[in-house]
């Protein structure tokens, strides 16, 4: 078995973070990623809010330049290699995947949440078909044409900002009641006349070989109608991918994201979690980046402490 | 170009010349993007599994991409990656987004059974 100072799984912003981070410090951290690098953030269309970055980088690209910075160093990551199975008992770390078998010295958890799915007729026969979860991926083919946003928060609404630059019309259906967006979002959606539509509930979406209309109901008077567009966006609750940890004996919070000190520790020594699959109750890049730098930091600081 | 270690498809001859030689090709045209990448991976996984099969990706930005986007059977879609599934030159199906692992290896099973 391969035996490496410290494992991460997951290539998002935290995961890449912390490789960075390790690799300068002149270990040699292995990351494990499924897909692609990025996770959610590399499907961010306009990384605004991340400090130093503004408003010319997609979050892919943010993702790209980390990945450069990896190899800079003897950090590597390992692509569609999936993490199976953790023993996490122990000084020695056990890691399996489906390709190998590992032990590390420790463990950082960044494996990130996962869209949900709105679950209506509808949404499964026209995905690929008028229904998307990637903006940054399919924004092409709605040049001109009406798109539907549906979905809650800041990533809702920078999706629809996004698209309404090509559509022709663009509709923002908010299943949460109130924005909990920035201002300067929220502003925004004023000046460039974005229809927003809150207190209802999608019931299906419909058309024929393409999408043609989105159907709802009013959660007050439960009154139908019915909305043309030519794509549905859908931008949903996110959930963390916990699964694996949960199964290795970490704790979880009740809504599955795993618990984390402030050093980014779980219940397991030697085993850290950082970014988007923690409990912490900002889930943003920049934060998921920082959570990184600690976990590793304290990893670390008394192995450099020693030298 | 694409990013991958499968065999690029950049012009419209090398279409036509692994569709006329190969009984059954699998290609995939799409970007270097979060929808595309994952079945990329899944295909260069199941080219030893499926040594039979031909899996050969194209830039969908290219100008070469224009034979899958023509397709009559692409003609509704509008999520990468497009996938489509030749056997002795002809469309057997196509798919549109995103495709985890087991649904590519159904179609494989399906459409190129002997």
């Amino acid at each position: 078995m391969e035996n490496r100072d410290l494992i991460i799984i997951g290539a998002g912003p935290a995961g890449l973070s912390g490789a960075i981070c390790a690799g300068y410090s002149g270990f040699k951290p292995l990351v494990f990623e499924e897909n692609m690098p990025g996770g959610l953030a590399g499907e961010i269309p306009v990384l605004e809010n991340y400090p130093g970055i503004g408003k010319g980088s997609s979050g892919k690209d943010l993702i790209d330049r980390m990945i450069e910075q990896c190899k800079g160093t003897a950090a590597e990551i390992h692509q569609f290699e999936k993490v199976t199975k953790l023993n996490l008992e122990g000084k020695e770390k056990i890691i399996e995947t489906d390709k190998s078998k590992y032990t590390a010295n420790a463990v950082v958890i960044a494996s990130g949440r996962h869209p949900s799915m709105l679950g209506v007729p509808g949404e499964k026969e026209f995905r690929g078909k008028g229904v998307s979860y990637c903006a940054v991926c399919d924004r092409v083919f709605f040049k001109n044409r009406k798109v539907t946003v549906i979905g809650e928060g800041a990533h809702a609404i920078e999706v629809a900002l996004y698209l309404a630059e090509s559509a022709s019309s663009t509709i923002l259906i908010s299943l949460n009641p109130r924005f909990e967006a920035e201002k300067i979002l929220v502003k925004r959606l004023e000046e460039q006349r974005i229809n927003v539509l809150t207190g209802v509930k999608v019931k299906e979406i419909k058309g024929d070989i393409k999408v043609k209309s989105v159907v709802l109901s009013d959660k007050g008077t439960s009154d139908i109608r019915e909305i043309e567009t030519d794509g549905v966006f859908l931008q949903l609750e996110e959930k963390p991918n916990s699964q694996l940890a949960r199964s290795a004996g970490i704790k979880v919070n009740k809504k599955g994201y795993i618990i984390v000190d402030e050093k980014g520790r779980t219940n397991f020594e030697g085993v850290y979690a950082v970014g988007d699959v923690t409990d912490g109750s900002v889930k943003k890049v920049i934060t998921a980046v920082a959570q990184a730098f600690v976990a590793v930091n304290d990893i670390f600081e008394p192995v450099i402490r020693k030298k | 170009m694409l990013g991958t270690n499968l065999k690029h498809l950049e012009a419209k001859g090398e279409v036509e010349e692994v569709l006329k030689n190969d009984e059954k090709v699998m290609i995939c045209c799409g970007r270097m993007g979060p929808m595309c990448i994952p079945v990329y991976g899944v295909m260069e996984n199941l080219e030893s599994r499926y040594p039979k099969i031909q899996f050969r990706d194209m830039d969908f930005d290219m100008p070469v991409a224009s034979f899958i986007k023509d397709l009559p059977e692409c003609s509704s879609f509008m999520g990468l990656p497009f996938t489509v599934y030749f056997k002795n030159g002809t469309v057997v199906k196509a798919t549109t987004s995103i495709q985890n692992e087991k649904q590519i290896v159904d179609i494989l099973d399906e459409v190129f059974k002997d």
